[in-house]
Parts: C-alpha cells; structure tokens; sequence
C-alpha cells in the first residue's frame, strides 16, 4: 500500500507528459501532414454535384429510391443512410423480424427490376449492411438493376453496364463493387442531353 | 471460400509470420533500457526529458510488488483522468456539435473499458463523444494501457528468463561498512515498469503510428477537426456526415489492440476502413506486436524453438477458427426460407445465397471472408474492433469469435496480455505433462510447485466466474433480459458475449445488447476490472515467484518445451479448459440455435 502510494507521483507525472505526446504532439503532426498531402481524403472525399454544391461524401452511402438511379443496400442507419448514426440491424440469424424484413424485401427488389417470381436475388440487395452506410453494391447486384435503369433513362443497356464497369472497384483482398453514389452521378451525366433531369 | 479467399488468407498468414521475428528482435531491444534503436537520436532526449519529469530512474528495478503498484497506481490515475474528462465534455474544447457530458455510469464505463484495453462501447462513437474526448480521453488509453500490457508480459519473460539481473543482493547497512550477511536484503527484480510504459509508447507505438495513420488517410480515412458535414444528397434528401480527427486514433486502436471505435459502427464505417486494403493492415497490425512477443520470449529465454512452439500453437489455433468462422458465414443454411403450406414462395432463394453467404451486418467491399477473418482477429487478440457486426453472424460463426475470447484471447492475443495468458497455460501443460511422466514438473529449468500451480488456476477461475457469474446474473434479472435485440438462444448469447467480451477485455459486442444503461454499464465495467487486474496480479505474483527460483540444467527427465510434442500439448491444454468451462453455457446458446436454424426456427 505504502508502495501505491509513493508510485501515484509518478503515476500522475507520467498521464500528463504521456497525454502531451500522445494525445497533443501526435494528432497535431497526423493532421499537418493528411493536410499537406491528402487535403481532400482528410476532410472526407466530399463529392461536389453539377450545381456546385457539396452532395455526398465517395465513401459514405445515401439513399436513392427514384427508378432512374441505381439503389443502395437497406440501411439500419438511424432512418436510414444517417451518417451520423451509424450501425447495423444486429439481427441474428433466428431472428423472426429479419427473416419477414428480407421476405418482403426480395419481393420488392423482383417486382421493381421486373424479374421474374422465381429469380435469384444477390444477398447484398437485400440484406443491411454493418455501418449502413455501405457506398457499394455487389457486381451482381448492379448487373440486375441495369435494365431498369437504362429503360427509365432512355439509355441503352450496354452504356449503362459499361459505366458499371466504369465505377467498380477490384481488389485482390476482397470482392468486386460498385460504387452507387459514382454511378449515379455518372448515369445522370450521360442522360442529361437526353432527359434533363428538373 | 472462393480461391481468392484461401489467397487473401495465404498473403495474410505469410506477411504475418514474416514480421514477427524484425519486430521480436526490436522488442528486444525497446524492452531493455540500455537498448538501441535507430531512432534514439530523436527520441532520446524526449525519453531522458520524461524520466527526469517523472522523477524515475529508468535502471533501478522493481521487484513484483512494486512494478505492480507502479502499474495499479498509474491505471488510477488515468482512470480518473478519462472520466474527468467524458464528465465534463460539454465545456472542453473540440466540440463542434456541443455534445453533453456522459452520464455517470457511461463514463465510468468507458473510461474503465478504455484503462483496461477492453474499448467496449456502452456509447456511440459520432453520437456520444466530442473530439477532445477522443482525441485525448480515450487515446490516452489506447497507448498506454497497449504499453502497459507489454510491460506486464515483458516482467513475467524476465521472472522466467535468466536474467543476472533478476538477483540483486543490497545491504542496508553497507554504509557503516560491516555487511552482516544475516541483515543482507535480497530482491527479485523484474524491471523497471515507467522504463517499460515510455520505451514502449516512445520507441515502439508511435512511429508505427505515425506511419500507419498515413497510410490510412491515403486510403480515405478522416482527420479533421471540421463541424458534421451537412449535404443534401443526389435525390434531394438531407445527410449529416460525420468528421473528425480519426486517422490519429485508429493505426493505435488496432496496433495495441484496443479496439475502440471512433464512430459507432467501428472498423465498418467506411471511414474508419475505407478499403480492403486498409482492412488487410488493419488486421495485420492487431496481430504484429503480440506476435513477436513470442520471438522475444525464445529470445530472453535463450530457447528460440521454444518460443516458435508457442507461435505454432497459436497459429493452429488461429487457423482452425477462421476457417471455420469462414465457412459458416459463407454458408449454405443461412437464412433458409421456413417452407409454408401454401407454396407460392419462391424456391431459388436458397440457392443465390449459397452463393454469397450471409451479409446481413456485413460489407460489400469485404465480404464474407474478409469479414470472418476480421472477427477471428480481433477475438483471438483481445482488440474488439469489428468489420461486422458479429451479433448478425450464423450461428457456429458467431461461436467462433466468442468462444476464442473465452480461451483468454490466448491466441496471438492482446499486446502482452496475450503472452502471458498463454504463459499462464504453458505453465498448465508443463505441471500436466509432469503429472503424466510423474516427474517433478519444470518450466525452462525452474520448478514448477504447488504455489505456482494455485496462482496460475486462480488467473484462469477468476475469469470464468465473472463471465459465467455475470451471465448468469443477467439472465435472471429484469434489466438484464430487457436490454435484449434478439429472443430465442441468440438472446443467450448477446449476454454471453458481452461478459465474455468484457472479462477478456476484448470489447467487441453482440451489439444489439442495449448495454448502455446503469445496471449493464456498471456489472460490465467491474467485469472488466476484474478480467484486467485479478488476471495481471497473480501473474505478477507467477513471475516474482520464477524470478526468485534458481535454473537447473536440463536432466534426461526435463520435458521439452519445444517441437510437436509440446505444441500438441499446449493447444490440448488450451482448449481442454475452454471446453470444460464453457461448453455447458455455449450448449444453450450458439449450438442449440445452429441446429434450430438448419430445422427453420425462428424467434
């Protein structure tokens, strides 16, 4: 106890110093040098839209649930896509709620793509994500929704899927994806002459 | 697993044993005082100008007793200073959102998860906590309770080892120059604990930090200090984007295994891991450290294969249970469509998620694989940060990361506390393997007796009785079952998990568990108390109790601790007393539900 004792000198002495290197010097150099040579990804890749003002974030998921854009992940984000509440549904596998929520939701992903009753639906469409605040999509699950896309855009399909292929991301440490913010915005580029959007 | 999996995996356990023995050997020498690194012409002079601010002696050792009070009193007060902190949060600075202060129980949940490197989160990241908080509150922790379990570890290889140093003889009276060998005081020295807390943070976390942090702002990562980003999204909708100074925080909540989120979804927000190449070093610094503590062990113990036969153990350990985890999750019986009289349902959706497992709580960019393996890393350490969100895991999935936090996170483990959890095992399978031979049981030529025997049980009961007594507590009380997200047997595990997760000071969570609520926040925090320091003393005692027993050469009888033999042992011993201690509890949860989803139960 007496040893306790004559150890909380030190034991004080050493949170402050430690606190001023750790937690005052270091963040302040980390943030010098992600300013000095990653200005943009410091500050949160923000995405600027047509008219200038600044619509999302290329790393952040949002929600999109008109017919002429490509569709996210369901979200257990706050009410959805809330980027400052993130998380999950954290349903189990046995769970009645989850198993109704992805029923309901396969129907839904059929009938709005127009397939068929019996068609296989990738599980990214219908499942939510961890952060629900996934940017991507699954390959697959691009693929399924270019139809639709194309159709309400008046774009042919094979523009569609070449800007899919435009905006996937490949890595050997994980699977291929889409990012839907990117190719949304790229879709309403290229449809802009056609269907200037309001 | 698909073949680029089995590659993902390949390149992870190569890089992974590549950097064990470059970092066992550097630990060598950050762990000594009189140690070189070649960045002593920067650091140098900052360590010296620590030591004489703190009034220590860097070369003067402690024996047990005092590197232990010197840690115990160095926890307190840090633990008072993150809750001073989390309190008044509303009036310090870097607060952009004009967050309050944490409640009383909340904050002493935190600031006791973060002192203990457990990093559970009772709160909500973006939602709960300012800048400053995290910045300094919880930061703090992340370096200091990592350096601190290496300097736990390191004490308990110098207790075994050797070491001259482990013997100092002082007179006190050799002033009046009569040495009287009845009045000599003998000690024995394990080191000097504010050498080991600074060499640590100073020589070994930071740099890699810096570099790391770098890296992951490269990768997209935040590091700022800006208000939330407000945006009116493509389709016209509002979205409030969280910011932040993160990038500083995250290379040490995964390099000393802290595991605490900056935001609330942890290593799943896309800015806290951005890419699957972000992912993989993420992974990779969880386990860097605690790996080569076991070159550094063969090292100090002069017994090299010795310290490779506890890495192959683990190694073992750590394959089996990631594949496993990978298999389920990429499973064949997830979510199966309970068949319905009426038969209009479609039939085929088994067969696409086959295909692509289970991603309920997962990311695109990682997928199954890269999601199991993130939950077998960070429960085989004692880090807790998640990719995923294991409450939404199959059930054998799920069973994976829990029951590898139960074994005592033995597996490569958390920085230091990692070690000596297995040391306290190796210990277990020496004392066997003596039994079994009917040799006197020895460990590295010291012999191990009924004391060592008491103290190393008592590490290892203590911990089962919190997560089993507090599990069991919770499940018979009325704010233990409200704070449910699931019914049924995975209701059983959510509680479960988070005492598993708590005593192993892990701090991942079945994380539908509304734990942020007095009676949670309290049991949870003296659980992980408990799993922190009535794991440390008695190992503390283990070590001054080897320190103190003289070497004997090894004789035809001593069992050796190294080679297959050992290895097979080692890994018998580990999950023989995981099995016995827990399998009854793990029985009602995770198994009972694996066989009721693959009959279409539902809760």
């Amino acid at each position: 106890m007496k040893t306790l004792i004559t150890e909380l000198r030190p034991a004080i002495l050493a949170t402050v110093v430690l606190a001023a290197v750790t937690c005052g010097a270091y963040p302040l150099l980390i943030t010098a040098i992600a300013h000095t040579v990653f200005k943009d990804k410091a500050h949160g890749s923000l995405i600027t839209g047509p008219n200038g003002t600044v619509i999302g974030s290329a790393l952040i998921g949002q929600n999109f649930t008109a017919e002429n854009h490509f569709h996210p992940r369901p979200s257990a984000a706050g009410s959805g896509y809330d980027a400052a509440s993130s998380g999950g549904s954290n349903l189990g596998p046995t769970s009645q709620k989850l198993h109704d929520a992805i029923r309901e939701r396969i129907t839904a992903y059929r009938t709005i793509n127009g397939l068929a009753a019996d068609a296989p639906v990738p599980a990214d469409a219908v499942t939510a994500s961890a952060s629900g605040l996934d940017p991507h999509i699954s390959v697959a699950n691009a693929g399924l929704q270019a139809a639709r896309v194309a159709k309400v855009r008046n774009l042919s399909v094979e523009k569609v899927k070449e800007l899919i292929a435009a905006n996937t991301e490949r890595s050997i440490l994980g699977p291929s994806v889409v990012n839907v913010l990117k190719v949304n915005l790229d879709v309403e580029r290229v449809s802009q002459p056609v269907s200037p959007m309001p | 697993m698909h073949a680029t999996d089995w590659l993902q995996f390949a390149l992870f356990l190569g890089a992974l044993t590549l950097i064990t023995k470059p970092l066992g050997l550097y630990l060598l020498q950050v762990l000594d005082p009189a140690g070189r690194t070649w960045l002593d012409p920067v650091l140098k002079p900052l360590e010296k100008l620590t030591y004489k601010l703190l009034g220590v002696d860097p070369r003067r050792e402690q024996d047990w007793k005092q590197y232990t009070c010197a840690m115990l009193a160095f926890s307190l007060a840090g633990v008072v200073f993150t809750y001073a902190i989390l309190r008044l949060q509303g009036v310090l600075p870097f607060n952009p959102q004009g967050l309050p202060g944490l409640s009383h129980h909340l904050a002493f949940n935190t600031a006791v998860s973060f002192m203990t490197n457990t990093n559970w989160q009772s709160y909500g990241g973006e939602s709960t906590v300012s800048y400053f908080s995290q910045m300094v509150g919880l930061t703090f922790h992340n370096f200091t309770s990592a350096a601190a379990g290496i300097g736990i570890a390191a004490a308990l290889v110098r207790g075994i080892s050797n070491r001259k140093t482990n013997f100092q003889v002082r007179s006190p009276n050799a002033h009046d120059g009569s040495p009287n060998p009845t009045n000599l005081e003998v000690r024995f020295t394990l080191g000097n604990f504010w050498a080991d807390l600074v060499r640590c943070t100073y020589y070994l976390l930071l740099p890699i930090c810096v570099v790391f942090a770098i890296f992951l702002v490269s990768q997209g990562m935040i590091q700022n200090f800006d208000p939330y980003t407000k945006v009116k999204t493509l389709e016209g909708a509002e979205q409030v984007i969280a910011q932040g100074p993160m990038a500083s925080q995250i290379p040490i909540k995964m390099l000393g295994t802290n595991g605490g989120g900056f935001m609330n979804a942890n290593a799943a927000h896309p800015f806290e891991n951005p890419t699957p190449l972000s992912n993989f070093f993420q992974m990779l610094a969880i386990l860097a450290i605690g790996s080569g503590l076991t070159y550094y062990l063969g090292r100090m113990v002069k017994n090299q294969a010795h310290g490779w036969a506890v890495w192959a153990a683990m190694m073992v350990l750590f394959v089996g249970a990631a594949v496993t985890c990978a298999h389920f999750e990429a499973g064949e019986r997830v979510f199966q469509l309970v068949p319905e009289t009426a038969t209009t349902e479609p039939t085929s959706l088994e067969t696409r998620f086959t295909l692509d497992g289970n991603m309920e709580g997962k990311e695109t960019r990682f997928g199954t694989f890269g999601s199991s393996l993130f939950a077998t890393v960070t429960t085989a350490a004692s880090c807790g940060a998640v990719n995923a969100m294991h409450d939404s895991f199959t059930p054998i999935g799920g069973l994976v990361p829990l029951f590898l936090m139960q074994l005592g996170e033995v597996v490569i483990g958390g920085v230091g506390a990692g070690l000596y959890g297995m040391l306290v095992f190796v210990v277990l399978a020496v004392f066997i393997a003596g039994l079994m031979v009917g040799r006197t049981p020895e460990y590295l030529g010291k012999k191990i007796q009924a004391k060592e025997v008491k103290l190393a049980m008592l590490s290892l009961l203590v911990l089962t009785a919190s997560i089993l007594g507090f599990t069991a507590w919770a499940c018979v009380s009325d704010w233990g079952v409200v704070g449910l997200n699931n019914a049924g047997p995975h209701g059983l595990s959510e509680m479960l998990y988070a005492y598993s997760s708590t005593t192993g000071n892990n701090g991942s969570a079945f994380a539908g568990l509304t734990a942020n609520t007095p009676w949670y926040n309290t049991t949870l925090g003296f659980a992980m108390l408990i799993g922190r320091f009535l794991m440390i003393v008695p190992v503390m005692a283990l070590a001054g109790s080897f320190a103190a027993k003289q070497a004997a050469p090894a004789g035809p009888g001593t069992f050796p601790v190294h080679g297959a033999t050992f290895t097979i042992l080692l890994i018998g011993t580990v999950l023989l007393i995981g099995a016995l201690n827990f399998l009854p509890a793990l029985a009602l949860g995770p198994i009972v539900e694996h066989f009721l989803m693959g009959k279409g139960g539902l809760f």
